[in-house]
C-alpha cells in the first residue's frame, strides 16, 4: 500500500483557481492553518470557500483569494468577529451564501451521500431562504409538508487538521469534537489531512478509543505532517489557542499597514519561517504560555 | 442579604423562562442567562441538561468561568443538531436586532445584503433553532438600536415570518420570552405582537416603551418582575457567580 505523505506546497499544487474548497474545524478551533498559509503563498485566486469560519476565512479574504463564501458564521470564538472577513463583506468583495449551521452540515452530507438535496425544516421563514433565489422547497410525498430542499455542497477539495494520522490517511481526533471534518472529507473529490503527529498504523489506538479513528484512508488523498499546524487556532488536546497572536491578528486590521504588516511579520516565508517567527514573538512577549506546547507523549 | 441588583433580577427572570422545562437541553448565550440556567437547575428545574460550553454535558451547578466537577454525557456539534431537530432544547440567544413579531438578526446590518454597513457573525443556528424548539432572547441593553420596526435580515424566525412560510415553519415554532435589562416581554397577544409582561423594580412602562422602536402591547396594569428570594440570592452570589461576572455584563 502506497504512503500518501505530502508537503503543504504539494497539496496546494493540486488545487486550481476557481475551485470549491471546504475547510474543516470550527471557528478558531483545529483549523488546517498550515495549509491555509500555503494557499496564501500561492497564486490561487477566485476560490469558493466553504467553512464554519474562523481565521481561515479572514486571512483568505484579506489576501483576496475568495470570490464566494459559503458559511454559517465567521467567528474567532474568544473574539466575536473576524475583522478581515467583515471588511471584505462591507466592501462588497464577496458573493456571500449564508446558511444555518445545520443546513451547511446537511448540504455537505447530501454531497457525501451523492444526493442532489436533503429535506429540512431549517431555513423556512428566514432570509437564508428568502435572500437566496437558488434555494427551492420540496413537498413531502407522505404528508404534504413543504420543506427546504438543501442542495448538496460538493467540494473539489477538503482541508482538515487532525491530531494523529498514519501515512495512508487514517486520521484521528483526540479532542472533544470532530466538528464536521469527516463530512467535509466525504463531500470532497480530494481530501487532504494535515496532522500534529504522523504515527505507525499500529500506534493509532495507543491510549485512544476506536471511536477517535474517525477518518478512513478511503477518503483521503494526501497526508501532511504539520506540527503546530493549526496555530493560532486551538488543537485540543495538543495545544490551546494562541490568544496573544490571535489578538495581534485582530488588532492588525485597525493598524495603518493592516494585513500587509501582519503578513510581512509572519507570512512572508514558508511554514518553517512562520513557526520560527511565532516562536520569537512569544519569547519577546515573555508569554508564560508559549504557543508551541510540548508534544503529547 | 443586601437588596438584589438589576443583574440578579435579570438572572432570576432568565431562570423563570425555564420553569417547568423538564428533561431538555438549555443553551444560554450570555453570562446572565448562563447564571439563570444554573439557578433553574439548582432550584425549580432540576432535570434540565447543561453543557460545559464545549462538547460535554455537565452535572451539578458550577461557578461561571470554571470547569464543571462532573459530566454525564457527550454532545459534540453533530449531536446538538440531532437534539435540536428533535425539539429537546430551549435556547436563549442574544439578538443584535429584534422586531415586534420576534424576528431577530445576528447576520448583518444594512439594507444591501451584498454590501452590508456592518457584517456581524452570521445567522449561526438561528433559522433552525426558531423553527424546531422553544427560543427566548436576552438583551442586556434595551434600546431602539436593538428593538427595531423591521430587522435588516431575518436570522431567527418571528411569528409573522413563520405564518407566511406555512405550516412546516409553524409546527414547532415557539418564541417564549424576551428578558432585557429593563423588562420581561413575551408574544402572548392576539396576533403574537410583543407584549410587556413585567418591568424590573425601579423601571416604568414609559421607560420601556421609549426604549423600544415599535409599540408594545400592554394589557392593563403591568406587573413588577419578581425579585430573587434569599435562597436564590445566596446561590447566585456564593455558588454560581462568586466572581461577579454578572456585574461586568450588566453594571449597576
Amino acid at each position: 500500500m502506497a504512503g500518501k505523505q505530502m508537503t503543504e506546497d504539494e497539496v496546494v499544487a493540486e488545487l486550481r483557481s476557481g475551485m470549491t474548497i471546504g475547510i474543516g474545524g470550527w471557528g478558531s478551533r483545529r483549523k488546517p492553518m498550515s495549509l491555509v498559509r500555503a494557499i496564501l503563498r500561492s497564486d490561487l485566486r477566485e476560490l469558493t470557500v466553504v467553512s464554519y469560519g474562523g481565521p481561515d476565512v479572514g486571512m483568505l479574504c484579506a489576501a483576496g483569494k475568495v470570490s464566494r463564501l459559503i458559511y454559517g458564521f465567521v467567528s474567532l470564538d474568544s473574539v466575536a468577529l473576524d475583522p478581515y472577513f467583515r471588511a471584505a463583506r462591507q466592501a462588497g468583495e464577496l458573493e456571500s451564501i449564508e446558511y444555518d449551521e445545520g443546513m451547511l452540515y446537511w448540504g455537505l452530507y447530501a454531497a457525501a451521500c451523492r444526493l442532489p438535496f436533503l429535506p429540512t425544516r431549517v431555513g423556512l421563514g428566514s432570509d437564508v431562504v428568502h435572500g437566496n433565489p437558488a434555494l427551492r422547497t420540496v413537498t413531502s410525498p407522505y404528508d404534504g409538508e413543504e420543506l427546504v430542499a438543501m442542495p448538496a455542497i460538493r467540494l473539489d477539495a477538503a482541508l482538515v487538521h487532525l491530531n494523529r494520522a498514519d501515512q495512508f490517511g487514517n486520521a484521528q481526533y483526540l479532542g472533544p469534537d470532530i466538528y464536521f471534518d469527516d463530512v467535509f472529507c466525504m463531500a470532497a473529490d480530494k481530501a487532504y489531512v494535515s496532522c500534529e503527529q504522523l504515527v505507525a498504523t499500529e500506534e493509532l489506538l495507543n491510549g485512544a478509543h476506536p471511536a477517535t479513528l474517525r477518518i478512513s484512508r478511503a477518503l483521503v488523498r494526501g497526508v501532511v505532517l504539520a506540527p503546530n499546524g493549526a496555530h493560532f487556532t486551538s488543537c485540543a488536546t495538543d495545544y490551546d489557542r494562541d490568544e496573544r497572536l490571535q489578538l495581534e491578528y485582530v488588532r492588525s486590521a485597525s493598524e495603518p499597514d493592516g494585513w500587509a504588516g501582519f503578513s510581512a511579520r509572519y507570512l512572508a516565508g514558508n511554514e518553517a519561517s512562520y513557526q520560527a517567527a511565532i516562536g520569537a514573538a512569544a519569547r519577546s512577549a515573555q508569554d508564560p504560555f508559549p504557543p508551541t506546547h510540548p508534544r503529547r507523549q | 442579604m443586601s437588596d438584589p441588583t438589576r443583574a440578579e433580577v435579570c438572572a432570576v427572570a432568565c431562570a423563570d423562562t425555564w420553569r417547568g422545562a423538564g428533561e431538555i437541553l438549555l443553551s444560554p448565550f450570555g453570562v446572565i442567562p448562563a447564571i439563570g440556567a444554573r439557578l433553574a437547575r439548582a432550584t425549580f428545574s432540576p432535570d434540565v441538561l447543561l453543557t460545559d460550553g464545549e462538547a460535554m454535558l455537565a452535572r451539578g451547578v458550577w461557578p461561571i468561568g470554571e470547569t464543571p466537577a462532573a459530566f454525564e454525557g457527550w454532545l459534540p456539534y453533530r449531536t446538538i443538531f440531532d437534539l435540536l431537530w428533535s425539539g429537546r432544547r430551549h435556547i436563549m440567544m442574544m439578538p443584535s436586532q429584534l422586531d415586534r413579531f420576534g424576528n431577530m438578526n445576528i447576520s448583518c446590518i444594512g439594507s444591501d445584503y451584498r454590501r452590508p454597513v456592518a457584517q456581524l457573525v452570521g445567522v449561526r443556528g438561528a433559522p433552525g433553532n426558531t423553527v424546531n424548539h422553544p427560543t427566548s432572547y436576552w438583551i442586556p441593553r434595551h434600546s431602539e438600536r436593538v428593538f427595531v420596526p423591521q430587522v435588516d435580515r431575518v436570522s431567527g424566525v418571528g411569528y409573522d415570518s413563520a405564518a407566511s412560510a406555512g405550516p412546516a415553519a409553524q409546527r414547532f415554532h415557539d418564541l417564549r420570552r424576551v428578558v432585557t435589562d429593563l423588562a420581561v416581554l413575551d408574544f402572548e397577544s392576539a396576533d403574537h405582537a410583543m407584549r410587556l409582561v413585567s418591568v424590573h423594580p425601579g423601571v416604568t412602562v414609559e421607560q420601556v416603551q421609549d426604549a423600544t422602536g415599535f409599540p408594545l402591547v400592554v394589557d392593563g396594569a403591568v406587573a413588577q418582575t419578581r425579585t430573587p428570594s434569599d435562597d436564590e440570592l445566596r446561590l447566585i452570589r456564593e455558588v454560581i457567580d462568586p466572581g461577579g461576572a454578572r456585574i461586568r455584563e450588566l453594571p449597576e
